[in-house]
């Protein structure tokens, strides 16, 4: 039978496949973006599957303000790679170094 | 029986598209495998009794969402190649992080139990209850201020995508609705006195 674990053992899978892609893809912005949508797609799973073993709806009310943020998150993201594209003609992390951080 | 079919079904794809996101050669297939794993966490979430979010990630994920980034990845001009060059070199450092979480994950959640029934099914929605109906009866009671904060970010959102990316290129044409309005008859209408030419 599938229960809590279950859910909880994938969502962590899944985050952690995020996080070795931020590693794996250092740098390519793009990709960066996907991962971090990767690892909020994981966190929603925690509330989702929380919210249904609880009987508690507040968990899935989370997960609607989660994704807003996330929607409104990578349309600026990708606007910003957009422009600086036109600016270096190029994403690569390595070439972002104007501010010497 | 079937439910579990169906979750190690879906979460063997869901996981294996995951994988495919990180380690596609090519950004285009990456974003496609991302679609793919919005959809099979869409399944698994209707599994979950999730119905509203399920469709709501489908609708707003894959129907909005990725769409701007293939967009962005189409738009873009972008070398590969250059961009995957480290990539082997940190793929150990990758893996021993992704699989250390893991086992955290794994030993805390199924391991030490986190105080949980591990046993312990959710209780299913009695018949003609409505998973939609009930996030509305909340999100619009006691959560209306962060409903509409939500709506201020994605406004905000809107506002600073366009004005992040509008730009004036040198001799673009344009309207200026101002100074055609502003224009008075002088300045444009000229009345001349031409002489008629004389008769021979």
């Amino acid at each position: 039978m599938i229960g809590l674990p279950h859910f909880l053992v994938l969502a962590g899978v899944l985050f952690s496949i995020a996080v070795a892609g931020v590693f794996l893809n250092r740098k390519n912005v793009i990709l960066l973006l996907m991962c971090i949508e990767l690892m909020l797609l994981a966190v929603n799973f925690n509330f989702v599957a929380f919210s249904h073993w609880l009987n508690d709806i507040n968990g899935q009310v989370f997960v609607f303000f989660i994704l807003t943020v996330a929607a409104a998150e990578s349309a600026i993201g990708l606007a910003i790679l957009v422009v600086l594209f036109r600016e270096r003609k190029s994403i690569n992390v390595e070439n972002l170094d104007t501010m010497r951080g | 029986m079937l439910t579990t079919i169906l979750f190690y079904f879906y979460a063997t794809v869901l996981v294996g598209s995951a994988l495919g996101v990180v380690l596609a050669r090519n950004p285009v297939r990456a974003a496609l495998f991302l679609v793919l794993a919005f959809f099979t966490s869409a399944v698994l979430w209707l599994l979950l009794e999730a119905e509203f979010l399920g469709i709501v990630l489908v609708l707003v994920y894959v129907g909005a969402v990725m769409v701007l980034f293939l967009f962005v990845i189409m738009m873009l001009d972008i070398n590969v190649a250059e961009l995957r060059a480290g990539f082997t070199r940190y793929a150990p450092l990758g893996a021993v992080i992704a699989g250390l979480m893991i086992f955290e994950i794994v030993y805390v959640v199924w391991v030490k139990h986190l105080g949980y029934d591990l046993a312990a099914v959710g209780t299913p929605l009695a018949a003609g209850e409505s998973n939609t109906k009930a996030l509305g009866a909340v999100l619009y009671t006691d959560y209306a201020l962060p409903f509409q904060l939500a709506a201020v970010v994605l406004l905000v959102a809107i506002v600073a995508a366009i004005t992040l990316t509008m730009r004036r290129r040198p001799g673009y044409k344009q309207q200026d609705v101002v100074a055609q309005v502003a224009t008075r008859k002088a300045d444009r209408l000229r009345i001349m006195k031409v002489e008629p030419e004389k008769r021979r």
